[in-house]
């Protein structure tokens, strides 16, 4: 035996959920991590702890406000219907948007670390040389950061596959929409389907250990790299 | 300080002892749906037994994985009638021990009023967006949902719109939060003294499913357990069957 096409579906759109909120992720994450990483503001603190969050809050806890928040009686749910939208919980793009709150901490905080660690002296020297600010973000920020955004969005894209208390919360079980490979498995344990659970459980413990194998060769090149 | 330590331990063996003697704890684990029923029973229990019965809720299928590896519950309380044979015939329980304590009574529910008819009209029209069902491959009562469904000749028409809870504790928050328009939950979950307490609902006939069976059994850890068998047997008498009834269930 092997896969099933539930487990297949289920796959693909784990894959899918996972590349999408990795790829906004990296859009809104960049700037407020450079801004955490710049700013004096007071308002740093506040800000750092709230992306944080998720690190520390149970997934049910999370998952819980969500689905209240996104529901028809709930601020974001009345946002949405003022849009003209449908609901967001039970739909791919309310496990996107789950997600992106979800898997925040494990993208920002690498960017910000790694802006941190570069320090104003490149970006003073660039803006010495003329260059404007995209410019200096594209040829001075994102390559000598590079290793920061690598991280972040290995982290990410894991952290993603990997969310279940959220996804079970707000996801309604619905396949090809929200029946992601950690709820497929927690079906197959509670339906007594032992062996389906073990192909897809054992996969993921492959894929996690493969992930943070590729995380520590990133981090070896880059410290053989910072010190000649 | 040795014979201090000498004492507490003298005096903790006494207690235990007068505990074993006098009253003893069951810990039950119980199928979600029977949450409030077994709360208000267990209330009467403790009072008229003096014995202490420890509750965890969930989905039965979870229960079935923990009580096979180990889990230290002495009785339990399913949502169905397969899972308890389905241990019996792994020598999971006591034998003989297995009942049935209820038969649930399936409702469409809703939050609102007026959105759910007093004759489950409300199906036939395709005025709502999403329709809530425990897990059919978990829960029995998302069976016996889609069992109504095909009956009525409904189910691939509104198959698009279904989300799934994984228990019926689940299926209940996504039409309580109205982020279901309705769902099929459990009688038990809406009623209050006797009838539907809030939102609109249709009680759903029996003769559309398959009798929802509820079944209890002492698992092998609670064998000799004074706390278990007088549970049980408390399960079966007239103050439990008044509060069960009371919650929307058959007996």
């Amino acid at each position: 035996m092997g896969f099933s096409d539930a487990d297949l579906a289920a796959i693909w759109l784990t894959l899918r959920l996972a590349g999408i909120t990795t790829l906004l992720l990296l859009l809104i994450g960049t700037p407020l991590a450079w801004w955490l990483a710049h700013t004096r503001s007071r308002w740093r603190g506040p800000v750092a702890a709230v992306v944080a969050l998720p690190l520390v809050l149970p997934p049910t806890v999370l998952g819980f406000y969500l689905l209240l928040a996104m529901g028809p009686q709930g601020p974001v749910g009345q946002f949405t219907q003022w849009l003209g939208l449908d609901a967001l919980p039970f739909t791919f793009w309310g496990l996107v948007v789950a997600s992106v709150i979800y898997s925040m901490p494990f993208v920002v905080q690498p960017i910000q670390n790694a802006i941190e660690a570069l320090g104003r002296r490149p970006l003073e020297v660039a803006a010495t040389l003329r260059a404007g600010p995209w410019d200096r973000f594209w040829t001075v920020v994102v390559p000598l950061a590079r290793p920061g955004f690598v991280t972040a969005a290995i982290l990410g894209f894991a952290h993603t596959v990997g969310e279940f208390g959220v996804v079970l919360m707000i996801g309604g079980n619905i396949p090809g929409e929200t029946r992601v490979v950690s709820v497929q498995i927690y079906d197959h344990v509670e339906a007594m389907e032992y062996a389906e659970a073990h192909w897809l459980a054992g996969s993921m413990v492959i894929f996690s250990f493969l992930v943070l194998l590729a995380l520590h060769a990133t981090h070896r090149h880059t410290t053989h790299g910072a010190m000649p | 300080m040795k014979t201090t330590l000498k004492m507490i331990v003298v005096g903790l063996t006494a207690l235990g002892g007068v505990n074993l003697a006098q009253a003893e704890e069951v810990s039950v684990a119980v199928a979600a749906n029977f949450t409030a029923p077994m709360k208000a029973i267990v209330a009467e229990f403790e009072n008229d037994t003096g014995h202490k019965a420890v509750l965890s809720f969930g989905g039965t299928g979870k229960f079935y994985a923990q009580i096979k590896n180990g889990a230290p519950f002495q009785v339990f309380l399913a949502a169905d009638d397969t899972t308890p044979a389905k241990l019996e015939e792994e020598g999971l329980v006591v034998t003989g021990s297995r009942f049935t304590y209820a038969v649930g009574t399936l409702v469409l529910w809703s939050a609102s009023e007026g959105i759910v008819d007093a004759d489950g009209e409300v199906l036939n029209n395709n005025r709502f967006r999403k329709i809530a069902v425990a897990n059919p491959k978990l829960a029995p009562y998302g069976k016996a949902a889609l069992e109504v469904l095909t009956n009525l000749g409904l189910k691939d028409s509104l198959e698009p719109k279904f989300v799934f809870g994984e228990n019926i504790a689940q299926t209940y928050q996504f039409v309580s939060t109205s982020n279901a328009e309705l769902g099929f939950v459990a009688l038990s979950q809406v009623i209050k003294e006797g009838r539907i307490a809030s939102g609109s609902g249709w009680i759903v006939p029996g003769t559309l499913h398959e009798p929802i069976r509820q079944e209890a059994v002492v698992l092998a850890n609670g064998k000799g357990n004074a706390a278990a068998e007088a549970l049980m047997q408390y399960l079966r008498g007239d103050k439990a069957a008044a509060i069960i009834r009371t919650f929307g269930y058959a007996l």
